[in-house]
C-alpha cells in the first residue's frame, strides 16, 4: 500500500472513532467538536518541540575539522613521495 | 556468510576532484588494510585533470584496485552509480562523495555493522549520538532538523538520516532498489532509502560525522526547500 493511503487510513479511523464520540456523548458535545482542532494544534507543537530539541541536541563535531586536516596532511605527504600531484586545487 | 570471501566495491562519484580523490584513495587504503576491495571511480569528464591523477593512482596502487570507469559528461549521481554498478566484482557496494565529508575511516564500522546483523543495507547517520556535523551555521541546522522533523513525521522512513549518501548495500539490494528510483540529487538518495525500507530491506545505521568544507558556497535557498517539499510528496505518493 502506497504511504499516503497509509496515512489516509489511519485519518480515517480516527475520524471514525471521532464521530463515534459525537454520537455517543461520553464527553459533552462541545468538547468533542473541537478535538480535531486540539488534536492539529498538539500535533504542529508536538513537531516544534522535536525540531526545537534536535536544534538543541544537534550533534557537532569540531575536533573531526582538525582531525580531517591532519589525515589530509598526512595523505599529501604520503603522495606528493610517490609523485602524484597534490598541488592546490 | 563467509567474511573472509567478501569483498567491497566502492563507488566514488568525481566532478573535479582532482585533489580530493588522491587523498580519497589513499585514505581508504589506510583504513581497509585487511579488506578485499576495489574503488570505482565514476568521473564526469572532469575539466581539471581528475582522471589524470586517477591514473597515476592506479600505477600506484594497481589497476584491479582501482577502476576508473569514466563518463563523457556530467550526467547525474543516480546514473552514476547505475554506471558504476556495472564494473562492480565485489559483492557489497559503498557509495560516498569524493569530497572527503565522508571520512573513510567509517568503513570499518559499516563492514562490521553488516558483518554482525547480515543487514542488508547499513547506513551512515549524522544525527545520533558518536555522529555529528562540522561547518552548520545555526540556520542551515535549523533547516536541516526541520527537515529531517517533516520527513520522519510523512514518511515514517525507518532511518535518522535520509539524505545521507554513505552508505553499504548488498550488491543484488542496490541493484534492486536502484532500479524503481527516478529522482535526481539528494531526493535521490531519499528515494533509495526509503524505497528499501518499504520492501522491507534489513537497514542497520552507524554513527558518522560529516566535516561539510563546501557548505559557504553552496547555498540553501527558496527553490531547494521547493524541491525538497516536492520530492516528499512524491515519496508519500509513490512508495
Amino acid at each position: 500500500m502506497k504511504h499516503v493511503l497509509k496515512l489516509f487510513s489511519l485519518l480515517v479511523v480516527i475520524s471514525a472513532l471521532w464521530i463515534g464520540l459525537l454520537q455517543a456523548s461520553i464527553i459533552p458535545r462541545t468538547h468533542t467538536w473541537l478535538l480535531p482542532i486540539y488534536f492539529i494544534v498538539s500535533l504542529g507543537c508536538y513537531g516544534l518541540l522535536m525540531v526545537g530539541v534536535g536544534l538543541m541536541r544537534f550533534p557537532t563535531c569540531p575536533q573531526e575539522a582538525l582531525l580531517l586536516q591532519k589525515d589530509i596532511a598526512e595523505a599529501k605527504d604520503f603522495l606528493k613521495k610517490k609523485g602524484v600531484d597534490v598541488g592546490s586545487d | 556468510m563467509d567474511a573472509a570471501k567478501n569483498k567491497y566495491s566502492i563507488i566514488v562519484p568525481t566532478y573535479n576532484e582532482r585533489l580530493n580523490i588522491a587523498l580519497i584513495v589513499y585514505l581508504i587504503f589506510k583504513h581497509l588494510r585487511d579488506v578485499d576491495f576495489e574503488i570505482i571511480v565514476v568521473d564526469d569528464g572532469s575539466p581539471d585533470g581528475t582522471q589524470e591523477v586517477v591514473k597515476h593512482l592506479q600505477r600506484l596502487y594497481g589497476e584491479d584496485r582501482i577502476l576508473l570507469r569514466p563518463r563523457a559528461k556530467k550526467l547525474g549521481l543516480g546514473t552514476a552509480y547505475i554506471h558504476g554498478l556495472k564494473h562492480v566484482s565485489g559483492n557489497f557496494v559503498v557509495i560516498m562523495d569524493a569530497d572527503l565529508s565522508h571520512h573513510p575511516k567509517y568503513l570499518p564500522s559499516f563492514i562490521k555493522k553488516q558483518l554482525e546483523t547480515g543487514a542488508s543495507i547499513v547506513t551512515g547517520t549524522r544525527y545520533v549520538t558518536g555522529g555529528g556535523v562540522h561547518g552548520w551555521n545555526l540556520m542551515r541546522k535549523l533547516t536541516s532538523r526541520g527537515a529531517n522533523v517533516l520527513a520522519q513525521t510523512l514518511l515514517w522512513p525507518g532511518v535518522s538520516d535520509l539524505t545521507g549518501s554513505f552508505r553499504l548495500y548488498k550488491k543484488s539490494v542496490l541493484e534492486d532498489v536502484i532500479s524503481s528510483c527516478v529522482s535526481k540529487g539528494y531526493v535521490f538518495q531519499m528515494e533509495m532509502i526509503v524505497r528499501a525500507s518499504r520492501k522491507g530491506y534489513h537497514i542497520e545505521e552507524v554513527p558518522i560525522t560529516f566535516v561539510d568544507r563546501v557548505f559557504g558556497s553552496s547555498k540553501l535557498g527558496g527553490s531547494e526547500i521547493v524541491e525538497y517539499l516536492k520530492g516528499l510528496i512524491y515519496l508519500m505518493i509513490t512508495t
